[in-house]
C-alpha cells in the first residue's frame, strides 16, 4: 500500500472503474451480440440485444436438425456444423497427442543429453517458428500432392494430410518443454543411471512423472493452435464433409448466401466450448503463449 | 518401478532379443516402405522429392543404427517433422520463384511432350457410315466406305469389350439394323470403342452414324520439333519459356516449368501493373503491423496499468472480461466482425445509423475497410500486450513509485520516466515477434476482407487491404493463372524480412541454450 496518496485517488479510482467498464461493455458487445442475434429468426432480422421474440430455428440449424417454422416450410441445415466440428476436434486431437509425443522426446534430449549442433538445431528452430506456413503453402501443396500419388491417406483432401502438416509447428512446444525441465533437478535421474537404469528409463519412470502439468499445458496449446489453423487446412481440404470448421465456417457469410443467423448459432454453439477451455486454462496457457508470442 | 524390470536379468534378456528382433524388423519394414517411394517418385521423374525422401531415409538409418548418434535418436522426429514441413516447403519456395510455374506451365518437359504424342484426331478422309446389328454372340458393326465395305466379329460391348477386329466383305448385311434410339442407349460403350481394321488402322466412333480413321496428332521429328498432321505446321520446343512454337510464335498449349531466373523479380520491380499494386500493399503492410503494435501496446499497457493498482478492486472480473476477446477462437471473431460491419444488415451501421444517421460502407471504401481492419485486429490483439505488460509489470520495484510520488509526480510521468524504460528492454523481442505475426496475418484478411476492394488497374488479383502474404496467396490459388512462380518469388522476399526479423530478435532475447 503506498504512504503517499494524492488527494484526488479517490476521484480517479471511480473513473477506472468507470472507464473499464464502459471498455469491457465496447468489447463484449460483439461477443453478446452474435449470442442475441442466434436466437433472432430469420436470417435478415434488426432488433435490439434481447430479442422480442426469440426463436430456436438457427439452433436446430446449427444441431443438423430440419426446422419447420409457423408458416409451414421445413428449412434444411445449410451446413453439417456438427461434423465440422468433430472433424477439428479428430483432427486437434490426433496431431496434439503426436506433437506431445514428439516434442517431449526431443525437449527431454536438448535438456539432459550433450550432443553435436544442440546450440544450433535450438537457435534454428526459434528462427524458423517464425515463418508462416501460409508463405510456403504452394511448396506444401505439391508436397502432399506428391505423397498422395503413393500413400493415399496423406494425399490431398485428407484429415492425414493436415495433422501430419501440423507437426510442422514443433519448434515452441519443445521450448516450452525444454524450459520445464531445465527447471527440474536431474540428480534423481542421475541417480537411477548410476543403479543401471538406461536413459531412456531414467526419462520414462522419473521424468515424465514429475512433468504432468507443462504435458497437459502442451497438450492443450497444440490442440488450441490446431483447432485454429485456417491457411493449411483451406488449401489442404476440399470436400464440405471434410472440411474442419475454421475452414467451414466462413461459407455462412459469402455475399451470394448470407446466413446470418445461421452462423451466429453455429459460432456459438462451436466456439463456446473452445473458449471455455481456453479461460478455465488460462493460468497455464499464458505463461506458455507469451513465452512464444503465438497469437497476434 | 526400475527395480522391478531390472530385478530378472533371465527375462530381462529375452526381452531384450525380442525388442532387438522388433526393433530392426520394423526398422526394415520402414525402410523398404521408404525406399517403394523414393523408387516411384525418381520413375515419375520427380527428382527433388526423391531426393527429399532418400535424405530423410538416410539419416533415419543413421540415427537409430549408429551408437554414436544416440541422442539424435530422441529429437530425429521433430527435426525431421520441421525438415519436412516448414524447411523443405522453404527451400522449394525459394526454388519455384526462379521458375515459370503457373497453370499454363505446369507439367514436366516430358509430360507435356507426352501429352502432346498422345493426342489424336479423326481423319476427314477416311470415313464409314455405320450400321449395328445385335446378334447372339454380340454386336457386329457393318461398315459402308467409299471404297470397300467392312465388318466386324460380334463384340460384347455390354460386357466391357473395348476393340474389335474389321475385315473387307462383300455383299449386304442380314437382318434388321438397331434404331437410332438403341445407338443412342449405347453410347458410352461406342464411343470407348475402337475398331482396327487389317492393315492396322484404328477406327474411333466420329457421329451417331459413322466411324473414322485415328490418327496421331503430333509427331516427333528427331531434332526435338513436332509437327501437327492436320495442319502440317512444325513447331520447335523453346526452353525459354517452356513452350512449343512454331515459326511465328505461336505457341502450344500446355507449357512446361522452366527455370527464368530473376524474372519473376524484376516482373515485380518493372511491370506497372505488378509493381504499383506491389508497392502499395507492402505500404499498407507495414503500416498495419506498425500500426497494430503501437495500438494494441498503448490499450495493454493501460489496461495492465489500470489491473496493477492497488485501488482497484475486483480485478479477478476485470481481467476475465478483459481477455476474453482472446479465448475467443479468432476465426469465429473475425467473421462475427465481418458480419457486424456488413452494410445493409450489420448491427454496427444500425447502432450508427440511430445514432448519426450515417451508414459507412465499410467494406467497399478503402480508407474505411483499413479503419475497419486495424479495430478488430486491436480487438483481438490488446489481451495479448496487456498479459505481457502485466507481467512485466510485477517486475518493477515499488518503491520507484514511491518516490516519484513523493517528489509529485503524476501518472503521466511514471509511466514515461519510470514504467516505460523498465519494461522497454525485455519487451522488444516480443513486440519484434508480435510485428512479424501481424505483417504476416493471413487469416485476418482472409476471413475478414478477402483484399477488398480490389486495386484498380493490377493484373494479378491485388486488393486495397491485403497484406502481402495474402497477395502472394491469392496470386498462387485464387487467380485463374496461378502464377505460382510470381507468389512464390514475393514470399522469399518475406521470408527475407522475417528472417532478419527473427534473427534480430534471437540477439535482442540473448537466448541461452
Amino acid at each position: 500500500m503506498a504512504m503517499v496518496e494524492p488527494r484526488s485517488t479517490k476521484y480517479r479510482v471511480l473513473a477506472s472503474h468507470l472507464g473499464m467498464l464502459a471498455f469491457i461493455a465496447i468489447i463484449l458487445f460483439p461477443l453478446l451480440m452474435v449470442i442475441s442475434i442466434s436466437f433472432r429468426s430469420g436470417n435478415f432480422a434488426a432488433g435490439s440485444l434481447l430479442p422480442e421474440n426469440p426463436s430456436l430455428e438457427h439452433w436446430y440449424l446449427a444441431l443438423g436438425i430440419p426446422y419447420t417454422g409457423e408458416d409451414g416450410v421445413t428449412t434444411q441445415p445449410p451446413f453439417p456444423v456438427l461434423l465440422w466440428l468433430w472433424n477439428s476436434i479428430k483432427i486437434a486431437v490426433v496431431s496434439a497427442v503426436l506433437i506431445l509425443a514428439l516434442s517431449t522426446t526431443s525437449a527431454y534430449a536438448f535438456a539432459r543429453m550433450r550432443f553435436a549442433g544442440k546450440g544450433f538445431v535450438l537457435k534454428s528452430m526459434l528462427i524458423f517458428q517464425m515463418f508462416p506456413p501460409v508463405l510456403s503453402l504452394v511448396a506444401l501443396y505439391a508436397l502432399f500432392d506428391q505423397i498422395g500419388n503413393h500413400v493415399s491417406w496423406l494425399g490431398l483432401n485428407t484429415h492425414g494430410a493436415v495433422i501430419v502438416a501440423s507437426l510442422g509447428g514443433m519448434a515452441l512446444h519443445i521450448w516450452t518443454i525444454k524450459g520445464y525441465f531445465d527447471s527440474i533437478d536431474r540428480s534423481l535421474e542421475e541417480a537411477a543411471i548410476v543403479d543401471g537404469a538406461t536413459t531412456w528409463q531414467a526419462f520414462r519412470y522419473i521424468l515424465l512423472p514429475l512433468s504432468v502439468p507443462i504435458l497437459v499445458v502442451v497438450f492443450i496449446l497444440a490442440f488450441i493452435m490446431t483447432i485454429m489453423e485456417y491457411p493449411m487446412a483451406s488449401v489442404l481440404l476440399v470436400d464440405t464433409d471434410k472440411l474442419t470448421l475454421a475452414v467451414g465456417a466462413q461459407q455462412y457469410l459469402y455475399e451470394q448466401n448470407y446466413l446470418w443467423g445461421d452462423f451466429a448459432a453455429a459460432a456459438v454453439l462451436s466456439g463456446l466450448p473452445i473458449t471455455v477451455i481456453f479461460l478455465y486454462c488460462q493460468k497455464w496457457i499464458v505463461g506458455g503463449l507469451t513465452a512464444g508470442g503465438v497469437k497476434g | 518401478m526400475i527395480t522391478e524390470t531390472l530385478s530378472s536379468p533371465g527375462i530381462e534378456s529375452r526381452h531384450s532379443m525380442t525388442r532387438v528382433f522388433l526393433k530392426w524388423g520394423a526398422l526394415a519394414v520402414l525402410v523398404a516402405a521408404a525406399l517403394y517411394l523414393i523408387l516411384a517418385l525418381y520413375a515419375q521423374r520427380e527428382f527433388v522429392f526423391a531426393m527429399l525422401f532418400l535424405v530423410l531415409t538416410a539419416s533415419a538409418v543413421a540415427v537409430f543404427v549408429s551408437k554414436k548418434l544416440y541422442a539424435h535418436r530422441y529429437i530425429f522426429p521433430a527435426i525431421a517433422g520441421m525438415g519436412l514441413f516448414v524447411i523443405f516447403p522453404l527451400m522449394y519456395t525459394v526454388g519455384i520463384g526462379f521458375t515459370n510455374y503457373s497453370a499454363s506451365n505446369l507439367l514436366s518437359f516430358q509430360q507435356v511432350q507426352e501429352n502432346l504424342l498422345s493426342r489424336t484426331y479423326q481423319s476427314e478422309a477416311v470415313r464409314y457410315d455405320y450400321q449395328l446389328f445385335k446378334t447372339e454372340e454380340g454386336y457386329v458393326f457393318w461398315l459402308e466406305g467409299e471404297h470397300q465395305n467392312l465388318t466386324s466379329t460380334p463384340v460384347n460391348l455390354e460386357n466391357g469389350e473395348r476393340s474389335a477386329p474389321v475385315l473387307p466383305v462383300s455383299g449386304t448385311p442380314q437382318g434388321e439394323p438397331l434404331s437410332i434410339r438403341e445407338i443412342i442407349q449405347l453410347r458410352g460403350e461406342l464411343s470407348e470403342l475402337t475398331l482396327i481394321t487389317e492393315d492396322g488402322r484404328e477406327l474411333s466412333q466420329a457421329s451417331l452414324r459413322s466411324f473414322a480413321a485415328i490418327h496421331p496428332q503430333f509427331t516427333l521429328h528427331d531434332n526435338g520439333s513436332l509437327t501437327n498432321n492436320q495442319t502440317g505446321v512444325t513447331y520447335f520446343p523453346d526452353q525459354e519459356t517452356g513452350f512449343y512454337r512454331d515459326g511465328d510464335g505461336n505457341a502450344l498449349s500446355p507449357g512446361w516449368t522452366v527455370n527464368i531466373g530473376w524474372d519473376n523479380y524484376l516482373k515485380v520491380v518493372s511491370d506497372p501493373s505488378i509493381r504499383g499494386p506491389f508497392f502499395e500493399i507492402f505500404v499498407w503492410t507495414l503500416s498495419f503491423a506498425v500500426a497494430t503494435v503501437i495500438f494494441t501496446l498503448a490499450l495493454g499497457l493501460l489496461l495492465a496499468n489500470l489491473l496493477q493498482w492497488d485501488q482497484i478492486r475486483g480485478k479477478g472480473f476485470y481481467r476475465t472480461m478483459l481477455i476474453l476477446p482472446y479465448a475467443v477462437p479468432a476465426f469465429i471473431s473475425i467473421l462475427v466482425f465481418k458480419g457486424l460491419f456488413n452494410q445493409n444488415f450489420g448491427e454496427i451501421n444500425l447502432v450508427l445509423e440511430g445514432l448519426f444517421g450515417i451508414q459507412p460502407n465499410w467494406f467497399s471504401d478503402p480508407a474505411l475497410a483499413r479503419t475497419m481492419i486495424l479495430i478488430v485486429n486491436t480487438w483481438l490483439g490488446y489481451p495479448y500486450m496487456m498479459l505481457l505488460c502485466m507481467g512485466l509489470l510485477q517486475a518493477i520495484p515499488r518503491d520507484l513509485y514511491e518516490a516519484s510520488a513523493m517528489d509529485g509526480a503524476g501518472p503521466v510521468n511514471n509511466l514515461f520516466n519510470i514504467t516505460l524504460p523498465l519494461i522497454i528492454k525485455p519487451l522488444m523481442p516480443l513486440l519484434i515477434a508480435s510485428f512479424a505475426f501481424n505483417f504476416n496475418n493471413f487469416v485476418l484478411i482472409a476471413l475478414l476482407t478477402g483484399g477488398a476492394p480490389d486495386i484498380i488497374g493490377a493484373s494479378t488479383p491485388a486488393g486495397t487491404t491485403d497484406l502481402l502474404v495474402s497477395y502472394t496467396y491469392r496470386i498462387a490459388f485464387q487467380d485463374s493463372g496461378q502464377n505460382f512462380g510470381l507468389a512464390a518469388a514475393i514470399a522469399t522476399a518475406i521470408f527475407l524480412v522475417v528472417g532478419a526479423l527473427s534473427l534480430i530478435n534471437l540477439k535482442l532475447s540473448k537466448i541461452k541454450v
